[in-house]
């Protein structure tokens, strides 16, 4: 990362979001540059969902500053739906719509929430479903495709959207062994064209590669952060090492 | 052997009475299990909705329909709508049939929204829908998928419950059946020649939706 010139895409400080008497995520503070790919990495429960989900407010914080490109998002101020137009989100479960064919899932939101053509939503989405490689399947059903075309199916739908920021929660990790590569191959070439992603995932081979920033929490505490080779070869903390310990 | 053959003759010698009938039950069924449908989404969607208020109303909605027999509804809304707002016989008792398949419905229809998984949801509002567009677009017509085995057996009952509005006078297939066999002092012949009739009308309404439900069973 150089410094200082870039665009700051993601800014948030001291978030703190609690559900119920539980503290989920504490003071957290994070910056994603344009283009920039950053790895949340942690144990189970440690909040790393929940701070993907506040960044496209599927959950709403109590506390601290979300800003997106210079704007504070606030839920009083802003209309939440729009925000979400910006902050595109890949599911672990791929989430496709199953009533609706691949194209249809595809063309469902440009068409219904920008308002664009069928025709132009049309010729765009082939166009994306080529980029994944699955130009010929726009006419099936997902029920018909493997976890891993799903996923790419599902990258797809939300770069439908033109987002400025890909969100990415365990995308691979329903997926059978054989089928993950063919999803974070997509995922490296959409950061290789230059979209800012934040993608939560176990493979540490993917977050040395791609990443430009790793972020390794920890009971809802960002524990450590640094670019992929001191945090994976030199920890500071001790926690990151015990980590990194346990799932090398 | 004389008494089947008697049947057979009730049967045929009764048909362009029982035509009159058969064709009231349709239109009452129609009419009442359309208007239950649009009161079931109503309450369903208030069921679900997360408005205190409005989930007390859709429970005491509910809870009136199930705490009293369908013959007790019908007498109400009959005298109640006939006297006051002077509706006919025919719209009373659609509205006592709508107002009873009504809860049934909302209740098969908020168990399909809710056996919806939330990703389905979330993968709308990500995508920068409204929670009323991902309802519309994306929950519902998943949702009436799922229910469309439950709504048919509902409709079914449905159709069957509307013989109790022979009991505020109408000459639907039960009301036909009853008053030939008060005239004719010969109640068994036509009394099985209704249950034909209904036997005949639940088949045709079984295949129309186990043709639905394969229909709808290719693209999941
Ligand atoms: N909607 C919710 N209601 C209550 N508690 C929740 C909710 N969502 C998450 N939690 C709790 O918040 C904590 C953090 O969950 P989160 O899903 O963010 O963790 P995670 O780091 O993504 O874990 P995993 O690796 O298992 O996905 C957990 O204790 C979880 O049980
Ligand atoms: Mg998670």
């Amino acid at each position: 990362m150089s410094e200082g010139k870039e665009k700051e895409m993601i800014k948030v400080e001291k978030l703190n979001k609690s559900f119920g008497d539980l503290h989920v995520l504490k003071d957290i503070d994070l910056k994603v540059n344009e283009s920039d790919v950053v790895v949340l990495i942690g144990a189970s429960g440690s909040g790393k969902s929940t701070l993907l989900r506040c960044l496209n407010f599927l959950e709403i914080k109590n506390s601290g500053k979300i800003v997106i490109e210079g704007d504070q998002i606030e839920q009083e101020t802003h209309d939440l739906n729009k925000v979400r137009e910006r902050v595109g989100m890949v599911f672990q479960h791929f989430n496709l719509f199953p009533h609706k064919t691949v194209l249809g899932n595809i063309i469902e939101a440009p068409t219904q929430v920008k308002g664009i053509s069928k025709e132009q939503a049309i010729k765009e989405g082939k166009l994306l479903l080529d980029k994944v490689g699955l130009g010929d399947k726009y006419n099936v059903y997902p029920s018909t495709l493997s976890g891993g075309q799903k996923q790419r199916v599902a990258i797809a739908r939300a770069l439908a959207m033109k987002p400025d920021v890909m969100l990415f929660d365990e995308p691979t990790s329903a997926l059978d062994p054989e089928l993950v590569g063919e999803v974070l191959s997509t995922m490296k070439e959409l950061a290789d064209d230059g979209m800012t992603m934040v993608v939560v995932t176990h493979e540490m081979g993917f977050a040395r590669e791609v990443g430009d920033w790793v972020v390794y929490m920890h009971d809802g505490k960002i524990v450590e952060s640094g670019i992929p080779i001191d945090l994976f070869d030199n920890p500071r903390k001790e926690r990151t090492k015990e980590f990194l310990g346990s799932i090398l | 052997m004389s008494g089947i053959k008697h049947f057979f003759d009730v049967f045929i010698n009764s048909f362009d009475v029982f035509v009159e009938g058969f064709k009231i039950t349709i239109y009452l069924s129609v009419a009442s299990l359309l208007i239950a449908f649009i009161i079931g989404l109503f309450f369903a969607i208030l069921k679900i909705s997360n408005v205190k208020i409005l989930q007390w109303i859709a429970d005491a909605y509910i809870w009136l329909v199930r705490g009293t027999p369908l013959i007790v509804q019908i007498f109400v809304l009959y005298y109640g709508l006939t006297e006051i707002i002077l509706l006919d016989k025919f719209w009373a008792g659609v509205a006592g049939l709508a107002f009873h398949s009504g809860a049934y419905i909302a209740e098969i229809i908020r168990g399909a929204i809710q056996s919806i998984d939330k990703g389905q949801t979330e993968a709308g509002r990500s995508l920068g829908m409204t929670s009323g567009l991902t309802m519309r677009r994306i929950i519902l017509p998943q949702a009436f998928r799922r229910a469309v085995p439950s709504l048919g057996n509902q409709f079914i009952i449905g159709i069957k419950d509307s013989s109790l509005v022979s009991f505020i006078g109408m000459q639907e297939l039960f009301g036909v059946a009853s008053t030939q066999g008060s005239n004719n002092f010969d109640y068994l012949p036509f009394y099985l020649t209704v249950a034909v009739y209904y036997l005949i009308i639940v088949l045709v309404l079984t295949v129309l939706v186990n043709m639905l439900e394969k229909k709808m069973a290719q693209s999941d």
